[in-house]
């Protein structure tokens, strides 16, 4: 019986929060058929958005994959000063409020910074534009690599580099040949991850972009702006299409972590 | 040759090799043999390369190696848990090594065929690591270890991880095989059996230094110490003198140097009988044979004679 009513309760719970709300966007973006869905997904505005989200996506997803690797070998495989301040540090993006990150940046590139300034006169635009997008992406992401490979790379240790040096291959053959191919699981988890969290970023992307329409508006952006502007049509379907592209990785996370066990 | 001299290594406040200054001649199957803390481990691991040593230089093959990295020291080196390259089939691994080497594609395929088939795992080329036994892993991991033909085969603890079985097994076999290929070998051991069974030659380590070098048969019979001597083998005391219990005589008479002891308890052990005595308040125990057991009829209780056979000298030190 307890557990009958736990499991409604949980259920009920689940219904509330996740199935009633997404079930209601898919059910409002198909409300008047499949046309004016793909109309509202397809207009200018929509597709731009779509690339947008991709051009802050994909650097990010990289710069942070490079990053978390780097980090990762660093925080498992070496003994220094500082390494537990960086271990604390990784997490911070965590901890902070997006909206903060996004402040913060414009206080460093803003152009009335000091450094915002002096790369402004080189012509190097980051505030308002996609670089400076990049930069709030890729910090609020910065764990999810380094959090997927870390434990990996403790669990398989460091013999296995070792017998690739003694057999004459050096550390980057080591790397590329032997470590790499190791975690390989765990990275592409922590990839899925990281593209996932970067493709839903909402509040850090909204201070440093300026939330230009057709400049430098993200998916995440367009439906908020779609909305206040009451066209709801373009602002469902566009939450549509970012939760089916949560499923979708959801789906990859989940055909990936059963791998890490059997490397 | 393999020589090391005057090496120090310290990790931290624990000093885990003390100016240990060690000859392993070329082509020769050494043992380092000690009990676990002893430095043996961290002083193959600096003749790899795989950790530097505080002081003191590694010369291998006549060429100094001290500062050289262990891409470049030509040595095959096998871990206790294989160190196997799991993502890799059986013949990936053997040719990783030569991979690296950039050989050609043919002479590596034909090399690893050759190896396969040294370590019979012909039939296995094509499995990967996690469907292989201990046994096999290890040796598939001496096989590519042997695959860049190394001037050094370096082995730490290689059949520790296996069950008795199987570990009795790969000794022989590496014996068998070190007759075939005749690579210098050095090998890091705990198990003074193994070591008497399978090395030329063995190094034995305590608490950072090399306690004896010698042949099996040298340390056996002359150990440089207590130490040695108990590590060795079975040992017991008579009259605070340490002796093997195989070379004390029991005799039913008194005679001369023979000192008398109440038996304790007599055990058979197939073949061979083992006697538990008191002389003078201390236990000590003697290694008879059946057929001597028989003859002198021991029961718990009986006074016999106690002797150490004439050929036994007494341990220096």
């Amino acid at each position: 019986m307890a557990r009958v009513s736990l499991r409604l309760v949980a259920l009920a719970y689940l219904l509330f929060l996740l199935v009633l709300p997404v079930g209601l966007i898919c059910f409002r973006t198909f409300e008047h058929g499949v046309g004016p869905a793909i109309d509202a997904l397809t207009s200018p505005s929509a597709l731009h958005a779509f690339q947008v989200t991709l051009e802050v996506a994909i650097p990010a997803v990289l710069a942070n994959t490079v990053f978390g690797v780097g980090v990762a070998i660093l925080l498992v495989r070496h003994r220094f000063l500082g390494r537990r301040v960086l271990d604390a540090l990784v997490d911070l993006p965590v901890a902070v409020s997006p909206v903060v990150v996004g402040l913060a940046l414009i206080l460093v590139y803003g152009k009335f910074e000091p450094i915002g300034k002096w790369l402004d006169q080189r012509g190097i635009e980051i505030i308002f534009s996609i670089p400076g997008m990049v930069l709030a992406t890729i910090f609020v992401a910065l764990p999810l690599v380094v959090r997927a490979i870390a434990p990996v790379l403790e669990e398989i240790g460091i013999e296995q580099e070792q017998a690739a040096w003694t057999l004459g291959a050096t550390s980057w053959q080591a790397f590329r040949r032997v470590t790499i191919p190791a975690i390989r699981w765990a990275l592409a988890y922590g990839m899925v991850l990281s593209l996932a969290r970067s493709l839903g970023e909402y509040g850090a992307v909204a201070v440093v972009s300026g939330n230009l329409v057709d400049q430098t508006q993200t998916l995440t952006l367009f439906v908020q702006e779609r909305y206040q502007n009451f066209d709801q049509p373009a602002a469902y379907a566009a939450s549509f299409a970012l939760a089916v592209i949560a499923v979708c990785t959801l789906l990859l996370i989940n055909l990936l972590r059963p791998k890490e066990g059997t490397r | 040759m393999i020589r090391t001299t005057h090496v120090s290594k310290s990790f931290g406040t624990f000093a885990a090799l003390t100016d240990v200054s060690v000859d392993i001649p070329t082509g020769s199957l050494t043992a380092l043999l000690g009990p676990s803390g002893g430095g043996k481990s961290t002083l193959l691991r600096i003749i790899a390369g795989l950790e530097t040593p505080d002081s003191g230089s590694i010369e291998i093959a006549g060429a100094d190696s001290t500062k050289m990295s262990p891409q470049r020291r030509n040595v095959g080196f096998v871990f206790q848990h294989y160190a196997a390259f799991k993502h890799m089939t059986v013949a990936n691994n053997v040719a990783f090594g030569l991979k690296i080497r950039k050989r050609p594609k043919a002479e590596i395929n034909k090399r690893v065929e050759e190896l396969l088939e040294l370590v019979h795992l012909e039939q296995f080329a094509h499995r990967y690591p996690a469907q292989l036994s201990g046994g096999q892993r290890q040796r598939m991991a001496l096989a590519r270890a042997l695959a860049v033909e190394p001037q050094v085969l370096l082995l730490d603890e290689p059949f520790g991880a296996l069950d008795a079985q199987v570990r009795k097994e790969l000794r022989a076999w590496l014996r068998r095989l070190h007759d075939e290929v005749h690579v210098t070998t050095v090998f890091v051991t705990h198990d003074q059996e193994e070591a008497m069974e399978v090395a030329d030659s063995i190094v034995v380590m305590a608490e950072g230094q090399v306690k004896q070098v010698g042949t099996p048969d040298e340390l056996y019979e002359q150990p440089a110490s207590d130490f040695v001597m108990s590590f060795l083998g079975p040992v017991t005391k008579l009259r605070g003198r340490l002796v093997r219990p195989h070379d004390l005589v029991l005799t039913a008479e008194a005679s001369d140097g023979a000192v008398p002891a109440i038996v304790d308890r007599v055990v058979r052990l197939g073949f061979e009988v083992r006697v538990d005595a008191t002389v003078d308040g201390e236990p000590i125990w003697a290694q008879v044979t059946r057929y001597r057991a028989q003859l002198l009829d021991l029961r718990p209780g009986d006074t016999v004679y106690v002797r150490v056979l004439e050929r036994v000298d007494a341990p220096v030190g």
